[in-house]
């Protein structure tokens, strides 16, 4: 069952109060964060005040929505009206962002409660969380591991329950790949689905911000309350929004099911293949037809996107100056002003982005690199276009093997890389996406599935991975952080 | 050698680049003012800023002047556009990129009709400047340097970014100018436009219009062109035409004299007259251009398109040929009187009005023209209305007042205003044309002076002159000229 109806349930029948609610949800925080490090920030009194407004909402007797007195907990690269967000970046640090993000001031009206701002990769780049330039991220499920990034903080909050829910952003896999190290549902929306208005921009072509849960219905409740149309955001798509619940059925009759034969194959870990095909084999179950789909172009996403991603964020970045706002270092000149505060603000893998994109988008490499992947951006398009021809819904593993050691990869950025491979060619393209808990290996390291819809495919994602959850119990199993 | 053999075996090639500020209330991408008499760091908000995680949102006026002044040059209106990121760091460049148009601009393949008038004959030539394309773009904000006044060399520096994503248009013209004249010419002419499409007030001083020029001669004959250098910093048309002709001199001097000319930026300097080189251009700047993620593509339709079309007021050209061939101007009233949009609708009232288009030009262009002019005012705020012209042009014409009564209460009119008729009735200042009481008027002139009367019958002097005199003495110059001159010789005759 939803955990935001039951707790819900429990808020309006005055069994519990919002404030209780949320003082839990710090004291969970309190007792397991030192571990793990999820928040960067736990912003107790704005969470105490929310809750408060909610319990009085409640005692007036006036209607409260699904969201009211959940807490949630809030990737750092959000910004937050009044509230530090760094998005992990000594070159934010203490930046106090005099405006709202659309996302957080939509949960704020529903009445959700943030409890705090959850940790990621600098700027969101990378899959570890590693890269953070505060802290690095445990993983609930065995604490020497990485919970997958670069939302790995959101991920990991929601997985050892320090809030109910949250939010993440993906540009390559930030939201499905953590989700699945993590044993969690996360789910990155069709690109416009939801105003990037207030979220830290890495690579605005691909950035989308989805929401992290327990289970599938609350995820498809969260993305109900931030999807939508804003004025602010001009690649916001102006469509109406369906009820995401109604789409919730306990089978799968006539859904046509595609495979994603490219995704299997070298670098896959046997287990996760394993509990894959295990998956797919619960599906035709539920009575889907499965089909084998051929995307030749899949294996190229990472590659494109290694491109595309950094050129992008290469200009995006360019902000951070010293001029106006953030971290300045001690200099005698313009250039060396900005020079010194960007050696010492940036970490590396920033400025390895950095440098990539401003590499490609040189004079006399801008056909030969960020043109060429942006043709073969097309033609991943253009195969899953042509998947959706046949199939309603695609599934493949969201990552290719389980949370990895914290400093495995650290030192090679391409084995790092090499982690998105399955979930990047899904933001070239701008679909939807999700990833749900399917199983998990030898060392107890839980597992993902990958579904991937056609645009504005949200209600066919929920209704394959709600009929999914109900028919396996995976959702159920909690890391044990009572240690 | 001398200098004028010289100037004739070369030619210059010339080409502007123009920024024209928008006249928008808002900015390009935000909804902050564009009010440039702010305080600094007034108008600004985190869009302008470059705050993180904040986007931009094109003001739709932007696009709309965009395509009218596309339209007006007669140019393509893209109906696939896009913008791009300019990169490069600056201080006053809050992303440190600027959202500009690269490849796909709004507008391309225009063009621009340009007079050339000849000071001593009036005589008028005309040229088509082709305009290569026309794009968007956001203005960057000012730096104010403390100890001097570049960069280099300040102990530090203030930035204002109210300017900041304040809208530009950028017009590239093709190399078609020769002289220093027609680039101003071709400067002055877009202004015009601009101001009769109400887009943007075109104040140079102020620096709403800028123009950079791109300069290079060349042997007579010879297809390359010769190594081009960039000027700027100037803020009036003669300025431009000055170090135009400044810099045509100094290159063909320098070649003449077997020196390189260098790819660099100059600038015009007003003090000395002269231009003085900024920077050596070491091959072209890397901006590292690509499109801009945040903003989707701009498709115009062919209905949209039809819709602003309809909206174009009617512009200099079609009114300098309307003028000439149906209102029977010449080329050059036709030109003075449409200089200025609201001079062209004063006279085309009094024109609608009834009266006589040369007469109304002649006065337009003349007394009411100085008149404004002494007292720097615009037509706008003048007194006299164009109604009230045309009623002072036919009393003339119907012989109620001479020319001579016009100019009398022409002062009055200009600065009071009011009905040119009331006025002549409450001064009693209407022409005496009845036949009859000039004739006694006459007679009683001719009376009071028996010795001129002498003379004239002796044949010495002109004396018909001196009695018309005598006669307009008497009548306040109220009497008809014609009918008096006609009367007094007859009169004189029997007397």
């Amino acid at each position: 069952m939803s955990l935001i109806r039951a707790l819900h349930q429990q808020l309006i029948d005055q069994e519990i109060s919002a404030v209780a609610v949320a003082q839990a949800s710090l004291a969970r925080i309190e007792a397991v964060d030192d571990r793990l490090k999820s928040f960067l920030q736990v912003t107790a009194p704005q969470a105490i005040a929310q809750a408060e407004k909610v319990d009085a909402q409640i005692a007036a007797g006036e209607p409260i929505g699904l969201l009211a007195g959940i807490p949630i907990g809030i990737k750092d690269n959000l910004c937050t009206k009044g509230i530090v967000t760094t998005c992990a970046s000594q070159i934010l640090r203490g930046f106090v962002p005099p405006y709202e993000s659309t996302v957080t001031e939509k949960l704020q009206k529903a009445g959700a409660v943030m409890v705090g701002k959850t940790n990621l990769d600098e700027f969101a780049m990378g899959s570890s969380t590693e890269n953070s330039g505060y802290q690095v991220t445990a993983n609930p499920w065995d604490l020497t591991r990485v919970p997958g990034g670069s939302s790995g903080g959101s991920a990991a909050a929601v997985a050892a329950d320090e809030c109910l829910i949250a939010l993440g952003s993906d540009t390559g896999g930030s939201i499905r790949q953590p989700a699945s190290l993590c044993g969690v549902v996360g789910m990155k929306p069709t690109y416009g689905l939801v105003s990037r208005f207030g979220l830290v921009a890495y690579a605005s072509s691909l950035d989308q911000i989805g929401p992290f849960a327990r289970r599938v219905e609350d995820a498809a409740i969260l993305l109900q309350a931030i999807a939508g149309h804003d004025s602010r955001d001009s690649t916001s798509l102006d469509v109406p929004i369906p009820d995401y619940t109604q789409a919730l059925k306990p089978d799968l009759k006539g859904v046509k099911v595609g495979v994603i034969m490219d995704a299997f194959g070298e670098g896959l870990d046997d287990t996760v293949n394993e509990a894959v095909q295990t998956a797919i084999a619960k599906l035709r179950e539920l009575g889907a037809t499965i089909e084998e789909i051929h995307c030749p172009r899949f294996r190229s996403g990472i590659a494109a996107y290694y491109v595309i991603a950094p050129s992008e964020a290469s200009a995006n970045l360019a902000r951070y100056d010293a001029v106006r706002y953030g971290l300045r270092a001690e200099a005698d000149n313009l250039m060396e002003m900005y020079t010194h505060t960007r050696a010492k603000g940036f970490g590396a893998e920033v400025k390895r982005r950095i440098m990539l994109g401003t590499y490609a988008l040189s004079a006399g490499y801008y056909d030969a690199y960020y043109l060429k992947a942006q043709k073969v951006r097309t033609l991943i398009k253009q195969d899953f276009d042509q998947a959706f021809t046949k199939v309603d819904v695609l599934v493949c593993p969201t990552a290719p093997t389980t949370a990895f050691k914290a400093g495995e990869k650290t030192d090679d950025p391409l084995s790092m890389y090499l982690s998105d491979l399955m979930t990047i060619p899904v933001n070239l393209a701008g679909l939807p996406a999700m990833s749900v808990p399917c199983g998990f290996d030898d060392n107890n390291l839980p597992i993902g599935l990958q579904l991937v819809g056609n645009v504005l495919g949200e209600e066919m994602l929920f209704r394959v991975g709600y009929a999914y959850e109900q028919a396996t119990t995976w959702h159920d199993r909690q890391p044990d952080l009572s240690a | 050698m001398t200098a004028t053999a010289v100037k004739t075996d070369y030619e210059a090639i010339i080409g502007l680049e123009t920024h024209c500020q928008l006249n928008t209330a808002s900015k390009i991408f935000c909804n902050c003012s564009t009010d440039f008499d702010s305080p600094p760091n007034t108008n600004v908000c985190p869009v302008c800023l470059g705050y993180p995680g904040v986007l931009p949102v094109l003001n739709e006026e932007v696009l709309a002047a965009a395509v009218k002044l596309g339209l007006a040059i007669n140019g393509q209106i893209a109906p696939y556009s896009k913008f791009d990121r300019k990169q490069y760091f600056y201080p006053d460049l809050p992303k440190n990129y600027q959202i500009s148009q690269f490849d796909l601009p709004i507008v391309e393949h225009g063009s621009l009709e340009i007079e050339l008038v000849d000071k001593k004959t009036k005589e008028i030539t005309r040229k088509t400047i082709g305009i290569t394309r026309l794009h968007m773009e956001e203005d960057a904000g000012k730096l104010v340097h403390a100890g001097s006044d570049r960069l280099a060399g300040s102990t530090h520096s203030l930035v204002d970014f109210n300017r900041t994503g304040v809208p530009l248009l950028e017009i590239v013209s093709e190399p078609d100018l020769r002289t220093g004249q027609e680039a101003a010419e071709y400067a002055q002419s877009l202004r015009q436009l601009v101001r009769y499409l109400g887009i943007s007030d075109g104040n140079m001083q102020e620096g709403s219009l800028r123009c950079d020029v791109n300069i290079s001669v060349r042997p007579v004959g010879q297809k390359e062109f010769g190594t081009k250098v960039e000027i700027k910093n100037m803020n009036s048309f003669s300025a431009i035409q000055k170090a135009i002709e400044y810099e045509i001199e100094r290159q063909i001097k320098a070649i003449a004299d077997g020196e390189e000319i260098y790819q660099e930026t100059r600038l015009w300097e007003e003090g000395s007259q002269r231009t003085i080189s900024m920077r050596k251009k070491e091959g072209s700047s890397d901006y590292r251009y690509f499109p801009e993620p945040d903003l989707p593509p701009l498709e115009v339709s062919e209905q949209q398109k039809q819709t602003w079309f309809a909206t174009l007021p009617e512009l200099p050209s079609a009114k300098r040929a309307r003028y000439e061939q149906k209102l029977g101007l010449s080329a050059y009233d036709a030109r003075v009187l449409t200089e200025d949009r609201d001079v062209a609708l004063y006279f085309e009232e009094a024109v609608n009005a009834g009266a006589d288009p040369k007469a109304v030009a002649n006065w337009v262009t003349q007394d009411i023209a100085a008149y404004l002019n002494n007292n720097r005012l615009t037509i706008s705020g003048l007194a006299l209305k164009p109604s009230a012209l045309a009623e002072l042009i036919d009393l003339i014409t119907k012989g109620t007042i001479s020319g001579k009564i016009a100019k009398d209460i022409l002062p009055e009119l200009l600065e009071k205003g009011g009905s040119p008729q009331k006025i002549i009735e409450a001064r009693g200042l209407v022409q005496i044309s009845d036949p009859d009481e000039l004739t006694a008027i006459i007679q009683a002139v001719i009376a009071d002076h028996p010795k001129e009367l002498e003379k004239f019958r002796s044949g010495k002097g002109n004396m018909q002159g001196f009695f018309v005199g005598q006669v307009m003495k008497r009548t306040g110059g109220k009497a008809d000229p014609k009918l008096t001159n006609q009367l007094i010789g007859k009169l004189l005759a029997q007397a």
